[in-house]
């Protein structure tokens, strides 16, 4: 409670929290109140924005409020999935390492390190163009996640060897607990602060992740998503058509989510770490 | 021997690590597209069996596969045949080791999409456009960042309070999202810039000053978007460095000896600058994605723009073939980062020279 207390007193963490929780719950409930699914023609290519079509319609005649909703709620969902994934295998990756120490450790670094030089965007395009068919949304997602964990296993990784030597590790060994116990029940609890904050950092890097792979045309195939929606619109001229409405709205929902993300991330920083409060 | 010279015995070592990772990088880039049932024969017969019969479409598919090295032949290059008359595929295991001894020779096979022009060609005429558009922003974009985020951290106030939001706002545009204001606005809008391309249309790269002259132009817009992106990225973490190096004792200290503020901002300014130089060599690999898409909304004539029309055509070839030279790039800057840390970081430099 005195987290929250403190949490809501910084200026910035309920800016942030604020947007993102807009964007969540436009996410959510938007379904409710566009009725035209997303498949439909409503009028002709490129149309301005209208009463009844507020943000215009794309190069099919679409109407892009659905189409952005719809894209809106798959790249929060790569995000989150995405987000997981990476928290979890580095997480463990920097726990287990960092805990353990010795030649485990060792090999676990410079697996992590490697994997850290070599591009994650390079491996993307790898896999998903290698997978032409069937590169679903979730399929997308768990790609990434396995892609961009390293970062995350290297941060926890250095906090995790710093509690190594502490007393209740130590008495915990006595006591007859198991590597994963120790790693589990008496390392993580003490960086749970920090583990949600590289949570936060890995959803935003998966949503942009998405959007990157999209971009470049290796996009999902069974659903929209605001990448995907930014490609579609560069690859049929909306740009030297001046039809801003088929691209502007896309790329300020993934500036505005990530930006919310950041944000967060560095108010939590600021209420973690109380060197940084003022 | 080595014992006498630390900082060779460093370098040697990171370069033995380097080449292993180098190594990691040919394997994925080898067998991750291999990992679908695409294959470029196939992609290739698509398009080139139309009206053709079958025994020519047959004799076409094996000239095919001669060439993209998936048949066994023997000594005068005739393909080898199963005593039922196929063609004997070679093992995935022997074609690895064709496409590292082929890679280390720089010969990157064929391209699909242009055939018969090879991967290798492509890209040479691609790369000096990645080069000159990603180096210079990068290089450029660390060092100011770095100076905005230590004077946001030093003076507070005011400064600070515009330039953090503004700072935080930028690194949370995604490249390419800025990439396409730019375009919209001053290419297509105003029309003071180019909106794509590398140069104008009638000329031919050469080093004329004329062609000189076209490409300075039309690098602008490019340039800029990465650019302010990089400068935001690292002013956040330049500043939130500098804040903590701030509040060490070491700083309290030197002010309470009197120290003058001129020496204790160098002193904090060279230690926040270390990780900073580390943080440069990991995102490295971030920022070169980021340009690579920025450069195909420009249509830049980069690689960029080379992965995403191999994409488009399904060139599998050029894509790995990409994929590989964009890899071995970030390595090689990792590198020379990783060196530069060695020779300027006081503690990496004792524990050469103490042999730990």
């Amino acid at each position: 409670m005195k987290l929250l207390k403190n949490l809501l007193k910084s200026p910035s963490f309920v800016f942030g929290m604020g947007l993102f929780l807009a964007t969540l719950l436009l996410a959510l409930f938007g379904p409710l109140f566009t009725h035209l699914d997303v498949n439909t023609r409503v009028g002709l290519a490129f149309t301005p924005p209208s009463g009844s079509h507020w943000l215009g319609t794309d190069h099919l005649g679409l109407d892009m409020v659905s189409l952005l909703i719809a894209g809106l709620r798959s790249s929060l969902y790569v995000g989150f999935l995405a987000g997981t994934v990476a928290t979890i295998v580095g997480t463990l990756i920097g726990l287990y390492g960092g805990y353990k120490g010795g030649l485990i450790d060792d090999i676990l670094t410079v697996g992590t390190n490697l994997f850290l030089v070599i591009p994650s965007l390079i491996v993307l395009i790898l896999l998903s163009s290698s997978i032409e068919n069937g590169r679903s949304l979730t399929l997308i997602a768990l790609i990434i996640g396995c892609t961009t964990w390293t970062w995350s296993a290297r941060a926890v990784r250095a906090q995790a060897s710093s509690l190594r030597g502490r007393d209740h590790v130590a008495l915990a060994r006595i006591n007859g607990y198991g590597t994963m116990g120790i790693v589990l029940l008496h390392i993580m609890p003490y960086l749970l602060s920090y583990i949600f904050m590289v949570f936060i950092l890995q959803t935003a890097t998966g949503i942009l992740s998405e959007a990157s792979i999209s971009m470049l045309g290796l996009g999902p195939y069974d659903s929209i998503s605001l990448g995907k929606i930014l490609n579609e619109a560069i690859r049929n001229e909306a740009l030297s058509d001046g039809a801003w409405w088929a691209f502007a709205p896309a790329m300020v929902l993934i500036t505005v989510i990530v930006f919310a993300l950041y944000i967060i991330n560095t108010s939590l920083e600021g209420v973690f770490n109380p060197r940084l409060r003022k | 021997m080595l014992k006498n010279y630390p900082t060779l015995k460093h370098i040697l070592g990171r370069a033995g690590w380097y080449f292993v990772t180098f190594l990691v990088a040919v394997t994925i880039n080898f067998f991750l597209p291999r990992l679908g049932d695409a294959n470029p024969v196939d992609a290739m017969m698509a398009k080139a069996s139309a009206g053709l019969d079958s025994a020519s479409a047959k004799e076409k598919e094996e000239a095919y596969l001669k060439e993209f090295g998936l048949v066994e032949t023997d000594a005068q290059g005739h393909v080898l045949r199963t005593p039922q008359g196929k063609p004997v595929r070679t093992s995935l295991g022997s074609q690895f080791l064709n496409y590292v001894g082929m890679s280390l020779r720089g010969d990157l096979g064929g391209s699909i999409l242009q055939h018969p022009k090879r991967v290798s060609e492509i890209i040479k005429t691609a790369l000096p456009w990645t080069l000159a558009l990603q180096l210079p922003t990068i290089v450029f974009g660390w060092l100011l960042g770095n100076v905005l985020g230590a004077l946001a951290a030093y003076k507070r106030g005011v400064f600070d309070k515009v330039m953090y939001p503004l700072a935080l706002l930028t690194s949370a545009i995604p490249a390419f999202c800025f990439g396409i204001l730019l375009v919209y606005f001053f290419g297509i809008r105003l029309e003071w810039f180019p909106a794509s391309g590398g140069y104008d249309d009638g000329l031919t790269p050469t080093l004329s000053s004329a062609f000189i002259a076209s490409a300075s132009y039309y690098y602008i817009l490019p340039f800029l978007s990465v650019f302010l992106i990089v400068v935001g990225g690292q002013a956040i973490g330049m500043r939130s460095m500098c804040i903590y190096e701030l509040g060490t004792d070491y700083v309290k200290y030197a002010k309470l000896l009197g120290v003058k503020e001129n020496k204790i901002l160098f002193y904090m300014f060279r230690n926040a600058m270390l990780p900073q130089l580390t943080g440069l060599a990991l995102a490295l690999g971030t920022m070169v994605g980021g340009a690579l898409i920025t450069e195909m909304i420009f249509s830049y004539p980069g690689l960029g723009m080379a992965i995403l029309t191999a994409i488009e055509g399904n060139d599998y070839p050029l894509i790995t073939g990409c994929t590989l030279l964009v890899t071995v790039t970030v390595l090689i800057a990792n590198f020379g980062v990783d060196i530069l840390v060695g020779i300027l970081d006081p503690r990496i430099k004792a524990a050469q020279q103490t042999g730990k």
